[in-house]
């Protein structure tokens, strides 16, 4: 169990928002830094700033050490068993068009198909509709029931020799359920297919282990696992990042230029074009190892017990119904409320210092299985509390009470 | 008093829970649809013109409580003036509720001043605005801000 006060760690949920205390609730879509992690930046500026990869000088070399450290990191963290398979991104939406752009483009030919899910992030949709319209491929979707499960024993079926390319979210943005990933790679693998697991709603509330998993690709963003925004991570097997064509052409992705002809680096680096976010990877290590400190068992063990607390609570609530209730969640609880717009609940909420997201969450083909337009959605962290849930129920009642 | 009040106003919230002409026109002129993707609302204005003159409107969709009854107020405000008349309570509308206007001129239109307070909440006040300019210059969709 986490046994100390990790609030105070995080020096924005010590503030009032309109004059209530702030009970942070939008962890999905990204959550607050500790003061360490604040802190790691800070030094960098003051103290190593330089260019990574170049430099003889002292300064490029500590920058470069910390840089490739925090690679170190995120290859133990996701257990993988080469540094050489992390590769540092924008985030989880530059890592799969990365993918989509740099290996599943190149094997489409027109009326080759991609499997994605019903319950993806426009981040795991659009790429792939990008290169498929291009190339006159097809999108095909795994459905889901209405509980928020894919059908997985509908993947089978799906797949058939035109099929290149699979891509999944291990836990879902708007509904917060756990997908099998395991057992999708298993059948995509046992078809001969190759997966992209986009793990952007995983790695900070469940260990991950991209050897169990077996996926080809995971993703994620560093700024929902409490770095900076602008890095993230996309690991990749090592046999297949060296297959695969740069994504960028630039700077120390080459071992040399001429007019005539590039000779690209090894990967990493190869994917790695430019000067990339320094002090946002080397922020992304101090994340890791300050929830590594904490430990991911008790992270996943204390989001669980919360989320549990907050679902019986908020469904006691007459005139709230739960979006997404499949047997395995993870931290999000999307829920409607009869005749109130999700917008206004969201309004309502913001007065009482609660702060939750309303909208589609970047879903909307889920929100369309519904037939909803939107729902309100609270999403946990280390940091969050039964107190918290108890004034999010509370703020709930309220906003009943107004439009009532 | 609680927080919300100046933005969820009684004539708000029960124009919101009875919004006036909240229907389609049998023998309309003009039509445009507004689409917030943000928060999947989307409201279509019907109009009949009568040269320059609005001489009846009615709008259809659905919304949060801000973006209902603003169209709902809208139709009541509309009716009867004409393009450029329209044209300047919209311009004065939108002032007030980004906060660079005031509620003269306004009339019940002024109960959206607390809309100014939340910078978010803009676009649900302005949406039904949005098709009915559209809509006026003879547009299908409103391209939104």
């Amino acid at each position: 169990m986490i046994d100390r006060d990790i609030k105070s760690d995080f020096p924005t949920l010590n503030q009032k928002i309109n004059g209530n205390e702030l009970v942070y609730l939008d962890n999905a879509a990204t959550t607050q830094k500790p003061y360490a992690v604040i802190e790691a930046i800070d030094t960098y500026y003051k103290k190593t700033n330089s260019n990574i990869h170049r430099g003889v000088h002292t300064l490029s070399q500590r920058a470069t050490e910390k840089y490739e450290n925090t690679r170190t990191k995120v290859a133990a963290f996701l257990n993988s068993d080469d540094e050489k398979e992390i590769i540092f991104v924008r985030g989880a939406t530059e890592a799969i068009n990365l993918v989509a752009n740099s290996y599943v483009r190149p094997l489409l030919n027109p009326d080759d198909e991609i499997i994605i899910s019903q319950m993806e992030h426009h981040a795991n949709i659009v790429p792939w509709q990008i290169i498929c319209g291009e190339k006159k491929a097809k999108l095909k979707i795994l459905p889901m029931n209405q509980d928020g499960e894919l059908l997985i024993d509908n993947l089978e079926s799906m797949i058939n020799e035109n099929t290149k390319f699979i891509s999944m979210n291990h836990v879902s943005n708007s509904l917060g359920t756990v997908n099998p990933i395991e057992k999708i790679v298993e059948i995509a693998h046992k078809n001969k297919i190759r997966i992209l697991v986009d793990g952007a709603q995983a790695v900070q509330h469940i260990p991950v282990n991209v050897n169990e998993i077996d996926a080809d690709f995971y993703c994620f963003s560093g700024h929902k696992l409490y770095a900076p925004t602008g890095i993230g991570v996309l690991y990749g097997k090592k046999e297949i990042l060296d297959e695969m064509s740069p994504y960028q052409g630039g700077g120390d992705m080459i071992k040399s230029v001429t007019f005539e002809k590039t000779v690209y680096n090894d990967v990493p680096q190869k994917f790695e074009a430019g000067t990339p976010n320094i002090s946002g990877a080397i922020a992304l290590g101090t994340a890791i190892d300050y929830i590594l400190d904490i430990g991911m068992e008790n992270i996943a063990k204390h989001e669980d017990e919360l989320l549990r607390y907050a679902t019986e609570e908020i469904s006691k609530i007459e005139g709230i119904k739960v979006i997404g209730n499949a047997k395995h969640k993870a931290s999000v609880l999307s829920f409607v409320m009869e005749n109130v717009h999700p917008h206004d609940i969201g309004t309502i909420m913001d007065t009482q210092g609660v702060a939750i997201r309303a909208g589609n969450h970047c879903t909307q083909p889920v929100m369309d299985f519904y037939s909803i337009p939107a729902t309100a959605r609270a999403s946990f962290a280390i940091y969050n509390d039964k107190n918290d849930v108890d004034k999010l129920v509370s703020s709930v009642k309220k906003t009943m009470e107004v439009f009532g | 008093m609680n927080d919300w009040d100046e933005l969820y106003l009684e004539v708000i919230l029960d124009h919101n829970k009875n919004p006036r002409n909240k229907d389609e026109l049998d023998n309309f002129t003009h039509e445009a649809k507004g689409h917030n993707p943000l928060c999947g609302d989307h409201i279509s204005i019907q109009l009949i013109m009568d040269g320059e003159e609005i001489s009846d409107v009615k709008f259809t969709g659905s919304g949060c409580a801000i973006s209902t009854a603003s169209a709902s107020i809208l139709t009541e405000a509309i009716k009867g003036k004409n393009k450029s008349e329209i044209e300047q309570l919209f311009g004065n509308f939108h002032d007030l509720v980004t906060g660079s206007g005031n509620k003269e001129d306004l009339g019940k239109l002024a109960i959206f001043e607390g809309v100014n307070k939340y910078p978010a909440r803009v676009k649900c006040a302005t949406l039904s605005w949005h098709a009915l300019m559209a809509a006026i210059e003879g547009k299908k969709e409103a391209s939104t801000e």
